[in-house]
């Protein structure tokens, strides 16, 4: 990505009823060049996206007035901004349920500022590619390089050969590049809705993928495992 | 004065008795020498001014019997309903125990104590039944004659002519927390009488009017003062014991007294029982089994189980000796029990028998030697019918006299053979054998017999004139009469010495019984195995079916189990049983409390209270046991109860531990969190507190510094937080395992990644063989594992050093390791680091739950985690996860 760093990266409403968190989130996101909105309850969440369209949402899951994924469920209804889910860690579930139903992204408290800005910068990159409409053709991270057309995969100098499977799993992920795909999605997009608790299958794949693609299968580079939740593609320091 | 020191044992007894009646109801008697003098008049003028103070006080039963002034009285208070009996036909209308147990006043009035309940009510006497409100906290105002009184009963029969039969056991009146003597002088009463004041009921009248005469009521009213008179004096003595002033403290007095079949006996023991009481001494009933004498009828066995019990009632302590001389036996237990004094009948049967048999009053007279004895005139009370002592002959057995007889011949066999070569008293000789033979086999008839008999033969055959009863010198009468005399000491003997064995077999076998029934017990560590044990020895001693019952949580009683010499219970017994376990008393056939139950209900009572109870149904249905077989039944249980207290305790013991040691559990998690939590927040506050107050004061790199402490710091407690949290988690179950299928590299990478900014300097090297097949896991606490191994070796190892991971097959399951070079585990330490707060010597270490959290989640998937030193220098720990199984095909 080349060009100036906008000053305005855009704007991030932060739905947290913790002051200090939201002291410290509001300094991070503002010093780093977002606009920053917060509001404590859930309600007043679902107005101030109706009203100011936000480019992200920072949703904490523990409100007290409103479930999590009741609020999702509800702005999904007729909006796709992004929202990032910050839970406390042991709720796996929780998670994975908040992402199902439409979150894009989450973050385990306690968490850092770089995890952080990595995840509102993908989350507002993958909206503002889907906004566009315009379909790449070529995918290109580290030593990795897919060209989407011809359906090659090339690492390094090398060309890879995937299978079917393997092919369309590395597609979503790189799809998603930067953001985490659930073991759900991945299911019910590489092998179909039928197939959405056969995570036996996933791990299989999975692990073939990684040993054709990474150096070190015991320490990735690029398919990252996120035990419980899914699997990220990692295309960027900090994610 | 000598102040001698109250004996505290004594003491303990006294204030435990007062603990128990000040949970009790207070009785309040109103005594008085005879019917008329207006007790209860008294009670309710009593009662009257008690309900005016605002008790609540219900009349139970008063019994007005229609006269006006006392009828007044019982206006304004609140009667208890009566319940109806029916009884002989007809509807009569009696005190109704449940329901005043119902009521629940603060005090009830129950007119006259004596009286006898009609069958079917819950007990025999009305005393009884207010003993039972008075445990559950009523107190009681009642109504009692002198006569009435146990112990006075025939005195008042010898001034007065009449015997009553409705008595009161004395230990009532000493319960009694307050007596009032209701006083009238003879002359007012006989006024009284005149102007019909005084209810007779009419079928006593003639013999009321013999009552009523002057001379009568000047007795029964001194009688009635020395009474009260002497219980004022034990209030007193009890006082002065309390208060430890005692000038002369009387030596523990023991009397004994001797009780037979006889009715005669009955005056001796309330002769006996009076003359305890003056001497405030205790005071046992003997009775001896002679065996020797003839076999007691079934009648002599009733009168000897009532005046025993009788004896009971009235405080004594009862006891039966075996052996041949009554007057023996007599003196050396009460040698052996330190009595003091004797109490017997005067003879009463012909003196020539005491000439011919000895007299045993001589005797003992004679053998007393330091002991006082008592020689008390043992009348019959008129009007009981007296009985006659009937012998009764043994039941007829063939098969003795068969033997008796062929004894005889065989020794007139034997002496027909030997008559040519031997003298004539070599010939008796061998009919004496004979006797003692026939002595030997069978019993005392038949041997008596068998003598006769071996004279006549002998005569008949071996004296001349021969084949004649006739006797040619006189000398041989006396040769018959030497052989009489020898043949009958001889079988005498011989029958004492065999009566004796059997008598002491018999009590051998009741103590070897209860020995078995203790040591089977001893070794018994569970309470069912206990009643089934102990079911198990009753039935087998009394012969008879046994149950044994025992509270369930709730206090309900319940058989524990069933078998071999239980018998089932029906609703009814179920509540007689239930009854005993609430009062604490034996209740069923044969006592005076429901008496109509199949069987004897015994409470099992333990240090701590009764702990069940034992029922047991008599071999013989309507006949009670005797009261020796009721003690011995009483012993039983008791061991019983014993024995299942032990076990209650140590269950109790073993609950109590285990919750003590999860207590100090708990307090070593408490006060090491505590410690471990607090340190880093410290630092962590004092770092923040040091840049506000620095501010501006402070250089860029002083105050990264201090920032990156507080980042370090928090991260530190996260950690610790974490551990703790998941121990928790772990044991209290709250975490299921979810195994999946899934490579071991799946997590090495997210372990990896996540401890990465924290290698200080630590390289690692990750070896996992290509081929590693799929191993199931759950992932998320397979990650701790890994994450908690990899941070102990980077904490306790030097940095720069390196660690390796490292997983390969083994057997049927995969081996991982995690190797350092660092300081190793310290010898004999191998197994303990798994241990729950154990930690290195390495500042700034965690709670030290790392390593024994590995341990539970590896051996939760059915692995082994150990830890070893490696050669070299340096710590390995390993761990095995079982491959059951195939992973599915895809």
């Amino acid at each position: 990505m080349s060009g100036d760093k906008p000053v305005d990266k855009g704007l991030v409403l932060l739905v947290e009823d913790e002051v200090q968190m939201r002291r410290f989130l509001k300094v991070a996101l503002e010093s780093d060049g977002y606009r920053f909105v917060e509001t404590g309850t859930a309600g007043e969440g679902l107005s101030q996206t109706a009203t100011r369209n936000p480019d992200v949402v920072l949703l904490d899951l523990g409100l007290p007035d409103m479930d999590g994924l009741e609020f999702i469920g509800r702005v999904r209804e007729w909006s796709q901004v992004p929202i990032i889910v910050i839970s406390a860690r042991e709720q796996e579930s929780d998670k994975v349920r908040a992402l199902d139903s439409g979150a894009d992204d989450y973050l385990t408290k306690p968490f850092g500022v770089s995890e952080l800005l990595a995840r509102v910068r993908v989350a507002i990159r993958h909206a503002e590619v889907r906004a566009s409409g315009r379909e790449e053709t070529v995918f290109a991270a580290g030593d990795l390089r897919i060209d989407f057309t011809k359906r090659q995969v090339f690492l390094g100098a090398g060309e890879v050969h995937l299978t079917p499977l393997e092919y369309k799993l590395l597609l979503v992920l790189v799809r998603n590049a930067g953001k985490v795909v659930t073991h759900r999605q991945l299911l019910k997009e590489v092998w179909g809705p039928s197939y959405v608790e056969h995570t036996q299958y996933l791990r299989v794949y999975m692990t073939q993928l990684r040993h054709k693609l990474e150096s070190d299968p015991a320490r990735p580079r690029y398919l990252l495992n996120e035990p419980g939740v899914g699997y990220r593609f990692k295309d960027e320091p900090g994610t | 004065m000598d102040e001698r020191r109250p004996d505290p044992e004594a003491l303990l007894k006294q204030v435990m008795q007062e603990e128990e009646r000040q949970r009790q109801g207070k009785l309040k008697i109103f005594f008085g020498a005879a019917p008329g003098v207006g007790k209860t008049y008294a009670m309710l003028e009593a009662a009257q001014k008690r309900r005016q103070e605002g008790v609540d006080i219900v009349a139970g039963l008063v019994e007005t019997h229609g006269r006006n002034e006392t009828d007044a009285l019982l206006e304004g208070l609140e009667t208890l309903p009566r319940r109806p009996y029916s009884y002989k036909g007809k509807t009569l209308h009696e005190f109704d125990l449940d329901a005043a147990l119902a009521r629940n006043p603060s005090i009830l009035l129950v007119d006259e104590l004596a009286h006898t309940n009609i069958p079917g009510a819950r007990h025999r006497k009305r005393w009884q039944d207010v003993r039972e409100l008075l445990c559950a906290g009523i107190s009681v105002y009642t109504t009692v004659n002198v006569q009435h009184l146990e112990s006075l009963n025939d005195v008042v029969h010898q001034i007065t002519g009449i015997a009553v039969r409705e008595t009161l056991p004395d230990s009532v009146l000493d319960r009694a927390d307050e007596i009032e003597l209701v006083d009238l002088s003879p002359d007012d009463l006989l006024q009284r009488l005149k102007e019909g004041k005084v209810y007779i009921p009419d079928r006593a009248r003639k013999a009321m009017e013999n009552f009523f005469r002057k001379g009568n009521l000047i007795a029964l009213r001194e009688l009635a003062l020395r009474r009260t008179a002497e219980r004022v004096d034990e209030q007193m003595e009890l006082y002065r014991r309390d208060q430890g002033v005692q000038a002369i403290w009387p030596a523990t007095e023991r009397i004994l007294v001797c009780v037979g079949p006889n009715p005669r006996s009955i005056r001796l023991i309330r002769a006996a029982r009076r003359m305890a009481a003056g001497l405030r001494a205790e005071w046992i009933a003997v009775n001896v089994e002679a065996p020797t004498h003839v076999r007691p009828s079934e009648e002599d066995k009733r009168l000897l189980s009532e005046h025993m019990r009788l004896a009971e009632s009235l405080g004594a302590e009862t006891v039966t000796l075996t052996g041949h001389r009554v007057s023996e036996e007599i003196l050396s237990y009460a040698r052996l029990r330190n009595v003091g004094k004797i109490i017997v009948g005067k003879p009463t049967h012909p003196r020539w028998k005491d000439k011919l048999l000895g007299s045993p009053l001589d005797e003992i007279v004679r053998g007393s030697g330091d002991i006082d004895i008592y020689v008390i005139t043992g009348d019959a009370p008129e009007g009981v019918p007296r009985r006659l002592e009937k012998k009764t002959f043994p039941p007829w057995k063939p098969a003795a006299w068969l033997w008796a007889f062929s004894t005889v011949a065989a020794a007139t066999g034997i002496a027909a053979v030997m008559f040519p070569y031997f003298a004539l008293l070599d010939l008796v000789m061998v009919y004496l054998l004979g006797i003692v033979v026939a002595a030997i086999r069978t019993s005392r008839w038949p041997t008596l017999a068998a003598t006769l008999l071996s004279i006549a033969a002998f005569d008949f055959f071996f004296v001349p004139p021969y084949y004649t009863f006739a006797v040619a010198d006189v000398r041989y009468a006396v040769t018959f009469g030497v052989m009489l005399v020898v043949a009958l000491v001889i079988s005498g003997l011989t029958l004492r010495v065999r009566e004796q064995a059997e008598a002491a077999r018999g009590r051998e076998r009741r103590t070897a019984a209860l020995f078995n029934l203790s040591r089977d017990l001893a070794r018994e560590r569970k309470k069912d195995r206990l009643s089934e044990i102990a079911v198990k020895h009753i039935s087998e001693v009394f012969l008879s079916q046994v149950v044994i019952l025992v509270p369930d949580e709730q206090g309900h009683l319940a058989v524990p189990s069933t078998g071999v010499g239980t018998f089932a219970l029906d609703e009814k017994e179920s509540g007689v049983a239930q009854w005993v376990m609430e009062n604490r008393q034996a209740a069923g056939c044969g006592t005076d409390t429901l008496p109509g139950a199949k069987a004897l209900y015994l409470p099992m009572i333990a240090s701590s209270g009764p702990v069940g109870v034992v029922g047991i149904l008599p071999g013989n249905p309507g006949m009670p046991f005797e009261p020796e077989q009721v003690h011995l039944l009483e012993t039983f249980a008791n061991q019983t109860a014993m024995a299942m207290e032990r076990v209650i305790l140590a269950q109790e013991a073993q609950k109590e531990r285990v919750s003590a040691e999860t207590q100090s559990l708990r307090n070593v998690l408490l006060s090491s969190v505590s410690h471990d939590l607090r340190t880093p927040l410290a630092a962590i506050t004092g770092s923040a507190d040091t840049l506000l107050h620095g501010g501006d004061g402070l250089d860029a790199e002083t105050r990264n510094g201090l920032i990156r402490s507080i980042h370090e710091e928090a991260e530190r407690l996260n950690r610790i937080v974490r551990n703790v949290l998941n121990m928790t988690r772990l044991e209290s179950g709250a975490i299921q395992i979810r195994k999946e299928w899934q490579a071991l590299e799946e997590i090495v990478g997210v372990v990896i990644d996540r401890l990465s900014g924290r290698l200080d300097g630590h390289t690692l090297d990750v070896r996992m063989p290509e081929g590693l097949p799929q191993v199931p896991f759950d992932p998320l606490l397979m990650e701790q594992v890994l994450t908690n191994l990899f941070e102990n070796a980077l904490r306790y190892t030097p940095p720069g050093t390196p660690v390796e991971l490292t997983a390969r097959m083994q057997g049927a399951g995969v081996l991982v390791e995690m190797a350092d070079r660092g300081p190793g585990i310290p010898e004999g330490q191998q197994e303990r680091i798994f241990d729950k707060f154990a930690r290195g010597k390495v500042p700034g270490g965690g709670v030290g739950l790392g390593l024994s959290i590995c341990r539970v989640i590896v051996e939760a998937h059915g692995g082994r985690i150990w830890a070893e030193n490696r050669p070299g220098g340096g710590a390995v720990f390993r761990f095995t996860l079982p491959v059951e199984g195939e992973p599915p095909r895809l």
